[in-house]
């Protein structure tokens, strides 16, 4: 497959979607490992390289946790970079995630969620991700190929602009190998949205400085107050790169995006492509006259809290659909949304719902099964398990 | 040789944090005028991420890149990388790691850093042990070595690896020994690594005056005796098959107990635990002499 350059229609798989973002944002340095299902998107990055469509240097490395590594060289040198993983290469590279966002580098990361090992397992969940969120990277939850297409070049505009590394995140299979109609947008519109990266500071034999040297505890605090303020204004910054895309190229996303949402009674919580059939259910039950919403959480970090407070302050109940665990407290998305609304004076009722690990399909039925337990009940609940043979 | 002179630049500063009689500082300073300018430092975890300085300080004038503990040679591999996009081919990129960061922990992305001939130059200075801490033993720790980890009632009881024979292994284009006592060799090698595309690398000896139990005015007799006993031997080693001994004039083959026994890390060896010490420096000895033309 040889890539055109101009904008263009195309069927692709999510994978492939991620590699023609990759393509557009014109990346220098990509560094990768091989891990199933990510493999894809490397593979047409080679053929990217290989034949002059991306003009970028391609290390093919060890391990993960050096694909990292090299994009953290890379990047402190003043390239824009790219990987891509998922699962236990993930986990392999949390150490450098960390160095990453310390660094303040804004290197893009595509993780396609597979669950954990062991058992092994090639099939989606999201505790690959949700065990990366205290290392400083933005997290963002795709739904289609077309948005995860756009989410690359998002991530770049806003990595670059509050530096800090951004990781978005598609489901295995679901969205990694299933082919949609995307557009690949058109290069000359990606440039002008997307100018080179220019950093401030980058390794410079004409102007020296030392990188990430030892920060004795009177500076160490300051600068990691800084990293949070800086996933703070990327709040905003999300808000921006989203409407300057849309005056672009006619498509926006938000951060959250509502579904039927305003008059709801409850109101589902859903990220990456459960939302999608999630929105097929709501339209059933609409249709049907029940009170039902959707709220899809795209931004993880930044967690939205103020949008997401506004989102549910009317809803009588919340329904959050979990496909990850945090053993001993329950699904992750629902303890998050807890700890945003606690302090505010709206406090709807949360159900929490965990479904679909290890790639278990999250069916309409399984969706309605999970609206129809939370209208039979009145009390919040932290942990009901979907599915679950006991 | 005789009219070698070493370039007077000093690209590192006084005021660094090395100890006392440091063999790393000084091959840091050896390094850094065969480089010159044009030169990236990427140091993982090791003494080095001490001796260059805490925020905001740096002890060398050139741009320094710290890094996590096993990532040097990848992360140098980065680098590498995005100069070539922006179009420098010039600038040298100086992986600069300790002992642990090379033979343990970093050997993997070294190895793959290696076989993928990465354009970057790599020097292990090797003070055979995880010195900064606080004297653990490494891969790197020669036979019956005393650190705290390996106490004298159980000293180490594996030979040290052969870090320069696994760099040849993957035929990259230069491969050579080098210590402080011997600056225009060492200073020779750095620049003639500098010449050479590919994986460059140095495995140089550094006397670690608390590490090894030594009195730091012997820095450098220790690096000199090490050669003379052949503890150390100085030989270069291109494209995998060419290898070069780079005897120097004084004497050598003095016995090991003349450098083992200025060191307090070897202060408890008996006599036949020195001869065995012995047998295994012959026995290396042999095997460089058959590779040597």
């Amino acid at each position: 497959m040889t890539p055109t350059l101009t904008g263009t229609k195309r069927v692709v798989t999510g994978n492939h979607a991620v590699s023609y973002g990759v393509m557009r944002a014109r990346v220098q340095v990509i560094s990768a490992y091989p891990i199933t299902p990510q493999t894809q998107i490397v593979e047409l990055l080679s053929e990217m390289c290989a034949n002059g469509t991306l003009r970028a240097k391609f290390i093919k490395v060890e391990s993960e946790h050096s694909a990292m590594a090299a994009l953290i060289g890379a990047a402190s040198a003043g390239a824009r970079t790219f990987t891509a993983t998922s699962a236990h290469g993930l986990a392999l590279m949390h150490e450098m995630l960390h160095w990453a966002a310390g660094a303040r580098l804004p290197i893009v990361m595509a993780n396609v969620n597979r669950a954990m090992g062991p058992p092994w397992s090639v099939w989606t969940d999201q505790n690959d991700s949700l065990s990366q969120r205290d290392t400083g990277w933005m997290q963002l939850y795709c739904e289609s190929n077309q948005e995860v297409l756009d989410t690359v070049i998002h991530a770049y505009k806003v990595a670059e602009r509050v530096l800090m590394p951004t990781m978005l995140v598609l489901d295995a299979f679901v969205l990694s190998h299933t082919a949609e109609q995307v557009e690949i947008p058109d290069q000359a519109l990606v440039d002008r949205y997307l100018p080179p990266y220019q950093p401030v500071y980058k390794l410079d034999v004409h102007d020296p400085r030392s990188f990430g040297a030892l920060a004795p505890p009177d500076l160490y605090m300051e600068l990691r107050y800084k990293m949070h303020q800086a996933m703070e204004d990327s709040v905003a910054e999300w808000a921006r790169a989203d409407e300057e895309f849309y005056e672009l190229f006619g498509r926006r996303y938000g951060l959250i995006e509502p579904y039927r949402a305003d008059d709801a009674e409850i109101l589902l919580v859903t990220s990456g492509t459960v939302t999608s059939t999630a929105r097929e259910v709501i339209d059933e039950l609409r249709a049907e006259g029940r009170r039902v919403g959707l709220l899809k959480i795209r931004v993880f970090r930044p967690f939205p809290t103020l949008l997401v407070r506004e989102a549910l302050r009317s809803a009588k109940k919340v329904a959050v659909i979990d496909r990850n665990i945090s053993f001993g407290m329950g699904g992750i998305f629902a303890q998050e949304l807890k700890a945003a609304l606690y302090n505010s004076a709206e406090r709807p009722p949360i159900l929490g719902f965990v479904a679909g690990l290890g790639g278990r399909d999250i069916t309409p039925a399984v969706i309605r099964e999970i609206i129809d337990y939370a209208e039979s009940r009145d009390e919040p609940e932290d942990l009901i398990w979907v599915g679950v043979k006991r | 040789m005789s009219n070698f002179t070493i370039p007077p630049e000093e690209l590192m500063g006084s005021g660094h944090l090395g100890c006392q009689g440091c063999g790393a500082a000084l091959a840091m300073r050896y390094t850094l005028k065969a480089l010159g300018e044009k030169t990236i430092v990427v140091i993982p975890a090791c003494c080095w991420t001490i001796i260059a300085g805490p925020f905001p300080y740096t002890s060398v004038k050139v741009p320094v890149l710290h890094t996590a503990f096993e990532t040097a040679a990848v992360t140098a591999s980065g680098v590498r990388a995005a100069l070539d996009i922006q179009g420098d081919t010039e600038t040298t990129v100086l992986a600069w790691a300790g002992d642990g960061g090379t033979f343990d922990i970093g050997l993997q992305s070294l190895s793959g850093a290696a076989e993928r001939n990465e354009n970057i130059l790599y020097i292990c200075y090797d003070n055979e042990a995880y010195m900064n801490t606080g004297i653990q033993r490494s891969s790197a720790t020669p036979y019956l070595a005393w650190t705290t980890t390996t106490p004298e009632k159980t000293p180490k009881a594996e030979p040290k690896k052969d870090i320069m024979a696994i760099m040849v292994a993957h035929g990259i284009p230069y491969a050579a020994t080098a210590t402080i006592a011997y600056p225009e060799d060492f200073i020779r090698k750095v620049q003639k690594a500098k010449s050479i595309y590919g994986t460059k690398f140095l495995h140089v000896l550094a006397p670690c005056p608390p590490g090894w139990k030594t009195s730091s005015e012997l820095t450098i007799k220790l690096s000199r005796l090490a050669v003379q006993t052949r503890v150390f031997p100085l030989y270069e080693v291109e494209n995998r098959e060419r290898y070069t001994l780079n005897e120097p004039k004084a004497e050598t083959g003095l016995p090991v107990s003349a450098y083992l026994r200025l060191q307090g890390r070897f202060s408890h060896l008996t006599e036949d635990e020195q001869a065995a010490i012995q047998r295994l420096v012959d026995a290396r000895w042999q095997r460089l002499m058959r590779l040597v033309l």
